[in-house]
């Protein structure tokens, strides 16, 4: 008999697993049977043999300004998340109302701009977002389709509401991880999913190739699709690989192919290939040397201009960062209102503009309690936490925000709802937040669950993984 | 299939078997210079130096040691970052490829080569070294024949696979050709004669760096008589580490890639226009010629050839990577 759970607190946070300290959720009544019998020692083994997994599969990511280009592991916490059918149906159509107005308010966007026009959305926000792309003005897309994955961050406040916090319309990461969570967790853990009814994830992959296939010019049905890698020293190279192994797809670099006669070609031992679909997996600045940054070597010259062309289909669409800018985050609610004519499913963060006089007036007299951020950064950084932030800190943004209003928000701090995690020893409430992963195609399919991100770090709300984030199986309940 | 993809999973074979012959090579001749009843300090020190004149990486060495010891060509050849050969450096090399290509090679093969790097990176390998060198270069050595198994077993045996081979066999071709050179480096003490013991002893170790002893033995019954083991070593048909057994199998791989039948004879492919003429000279040649022309000179030649090969190989199938 163990005592992993002796003195836990869920303090006065949300927590997944307790209602009180001594009130299991019934949803983890299982799973906390079977966790309270664990000694440390045996718990100390699941989690050696966890580890090696993701070790000897080269599940890593590379840090950073590190000359040892050294790779490390993603901290992995044993402790599931799990959450309840009900809660997921409520999670997943809120999902898939908001992909359907951001895919519309991009179509919009780059041609009428009627939501611009009826002054729903201030014009000139969109004009000076930094990923807006007016040289994307009134090109047709493959199917209307601009944001085809999407990794919508997820947190739940201290009554347990789910909100959004924000939208990653880009090049969301982090799939291939909760996919080798699921399979990890089975293997350290396979009695107990005997106990529960789990719905599978791996689906994902076969869901992503059918959307990249949909989505082929002129409707070619034996396409050849490829997934476009920065190279195996970005940071998320172990994904990229893992996502074209699965697909069975090539993984390629910029300079494994060339534009010639108006279509993309690969460069093959047998000669030219045409290229029908780009997973890209890189930033529409370094995409195309001829239209976006000059100096990017990792894309392709003349791509930009066989897209246009309706030659090659991207997923995602260029120009979708305009979408997740956190200023137009805002908006969102507004979006789902005017598109689509309903209320939104899921909450925004209340988020005060620091563009508007009131609103910048409000961050700037409220900045130790509010969590202030800049528009395009991301993976924890730009950002102000009042609450934990130095009198430096503070000044610093108060700088930054009179210099550059378009640029930063601020909302109330949310208070992370907390999951038992595996502490030195123990178990201790670390905050969480959720990032499910959304295919926009011929429907929308979305993953069960999602990558529950932790911050292990005591009392830290930022889940990065570049802040000492680490990550969680998702569990979602089939009954 | 990708030429940066086919360029890669090349030379990933390659490193492995470089690693793999750096091993074996040590190996047997730091087992021969414990042997200390035969082999006096003088000689050890020239069997030290013509090892690491074999490799051909005299220059490097020089400057990173300030001279030819035992410990100093063992820590060059297995451990020394700065050496591009060392058995550490092709590992990660080889793993460097590897994650540039793992939807094609198997998951098998990559943790195989993962775990390898690992054992280094942690300082696991260099520990069972000190703790016994036997012991380390058998894992190595069996690491990398585990790498080949679990390829031929879990790899599809398509145009990858075939990339894969040349790679290996260009490269064991090129390592048993210095490893039988090392012979003609090393000299004999003086009092010593050719067919002496001491001779006998240095032309079973180059036999058994190519772990060739035992079928050597079966065929000649025991004799180890120097222009045998060249022969052997050089021509055997059979023996999968003689230089005409991977030429041959190099070009079979080749041919397989090119899909062009092997007695086409019309050579449009540049490549194996130069791997058929040297498996023809390797068939044909008997070891008087070989000894008339010198057996250095020789291998030189061979050497010289199987880089003109690697050259038109890449320039037949990824030379526009460069354009």
């Amino acid at each position: 008999m163990g005592n992993l759970f002796h003195g836990y607190d869920p303090s006065r946070f949300f927590d997944e697993m307790f209602a009180s300290p001594s009130e299991v959720r019934a949803h983890y009544q299982r799973l906390f049977e079977r966790y309270n019998d664990l000694t440390l020692g045996e718990f100390d083994r699941k989690r050696l043999v966890a580890d090696n997994s993701f070790l000897t599969q080269g599940i890593t990511f590379t840090v950073y300004n590190d000359t040892e280009g050294t790779e490390r592991i993603f901290p992995f916490d044993l402790v599931p998340r799990i959450i309840p059918l009900k809660e997921w149906l409520h999670i997943e159509s809120g999902l898939t109302q908001r992909i359907s107005a951001l895919n519309l308010f991009l179509r919009d966007i780059y041609h009428d701009q009627r939501i611009l026009k009826d002054g729903v959305i201030p014009a000139e926000i969109i004009h000076s977002a930094i990923h807006f792309r007016p040289e994307f003005m009134g090109v047709n897309v493959p199917k209307d389709i601009y944001i085809h994955i999407c990794g919508t961050d997820l947190v739940r406040d201290h009554d347990g509401n789910y909100l959004v916090l924000e939208d990653n319309g880009r090049c969301p990461s982090g799939v291939s991880y909760l996919l080798e969570n699921r399979q990890t967790m089975k293997r350290v853990f396979p009695n107990l999913f005997s106990r529960y009814s789990v719905q599978p994830v791996d689906r994902y992959c076969e869901e992503l190739l059918n959307l990249l296939r949909f989505i082929a010019p002129g409707g070619n049905p034996e396409p050849t699709v490829v997934l476009l890698t920065p190279g195996i020293y970005n940071s998320a190279y172990f994904e990229h690989s893992f996502l074209a192994r699965s697909m069975g797809i090539e993984i390629v670099v910029g300079a494994d192919m060339v534009v010639q006669g108006g279509y993309l070609m690969m460069k093959t031992t047998k000669g030219l290939k045409r290229v029908d679909v780009v997973y890209r997996r890189i930033d529409d600045d370094f995409l195309d040397p001829q239209v976006f940054r000059k100096d990017s070597l990792l894309g392709v010259p003349g791509l930009v201009e066989v897209y246009r062309r309706g030659n090659v289909s991207l997923a995602n669409s260029i120009g979708t960062g305009v979408a997740d800018d956190k200023v137009t985050y805002h908006f969102v609610p507004k979006m789902i209102r005017y598109y689509l004519d309903q209320d939104p499913i899921l909450s925004n963060v209340p988020t005060y503009l620091s563009m508007f006089d009131d609103d910048r007036k409000y961050i700037l007299e409220h900045l130790p309690e509010l969590v202030v951020k800049s528009a395009n950064e991301s993976g924890g950084y730009g950002m102000l936490i009042g609450p934990h932030a130095t009198s430096e800190e503070i000044a610093k943004f108060r700088d930054l925000i009179a210099k550059n209003p378009r640029n930063y928000i601020g909302q109330p701090v949310v208070q992370l709802s907390r999951s038992p995690s595996y502490i030195s020893g123990r178990f201790e409430g670390r905050h969480i937040d959720l990032r499910p992963y959304i295919l926009f195609g011929e429907k929308t399919t979305i993953i069960p669950g999602g990558l529950t991100r932790v911050a292990l770090r005591k009392d830290s709300l930022v889940v990065n993984s570049s802040q000492g984030g680490g990550s969680k199986d998702t569990w979602v309940l089939s009954e | 299939m990708l030429s940066r993809v086919a360029d890669t999973i090349y030379w990933l074979s390659r490193y492995i078997e470089r690693a793999e012959n750096n091993a074996r090579m040590l190996d047997v001749n730091l087992q021969l210079t414990l042997d200390a009843t035969i082999l006096n300090h003088r000689y050890t020190q020239q069997h030290w130096e013509s090892i690491i004149y074999s490799l051909e990486d005299t220059k490097l060495f020089q400057e990173l040691y300030p001279g030819i010891t035992g410990e100093a060509v063992v820590e060059f050849v297995c451990f020394e970052r700065k050496n591009p050969n060392s058995i550490y450096s092709c590992l990660c090399a080889a793993r460097e490829n590897a994650r540039s290509v793992r939807e094609l090679i198997s998951s098998e093969m990559f943790e195989q080569l993962n775990r390898m790097y690992l054992d280094f990176r942690s300082g696991e390998a260099q520990r069972l070294f000190r703790s016994s060198s036997y012991q380390f270069f058998k894992w190595a050595l069996q690491g990398c024949h585990l790498f080949q198994g679990i390829a031929d077993a879990t790899m599809a045996h398509d145009e990858g696979w075939d990339f894969l081979q040349m790679g290996k066999f260009l490269e064991r071709a090129d390592r048993t050709s210095r490893i039988l050179d090392i012979k003609y480096h090393i000299l004999l003490p003086k009092e010593e004669e050719i067919g002496g013991t001491i001779d006998t002893v240095q032309w079973f170790a180059v036999l058994n760096s190519c772990s060739g002893a035992e079928p050597y033995r079966r065929l000649f019954q025991g004799q180890i008589a120097p222009w045998k083991v060249a022969e052997f070593l050089i021509k055997d048909a059979s023996f999968p580490r003689s230089i005409r057994f991977c030429v041959a199998s190099l070009d079979h791989s080749l041919h397989q890639i090119t899909g062009i039948d092997r007695g086409d004879f019309l050579y449009k492919v540049e490549a194996e226009r130069l791997s058929g003429k040297l498996l023809a000279d390797l068939s044909y040649v008997t070891m008087d010629d070989v000894f008339r022309i010198g057996l250095h000179q020789y291998l030189d030649g061979i050497q010289l050839r199987l880089g003109e090969i690697s050259k038109a190989i890449y320039k037949e199938f990824c030379e526009w990577l460069d354009t």
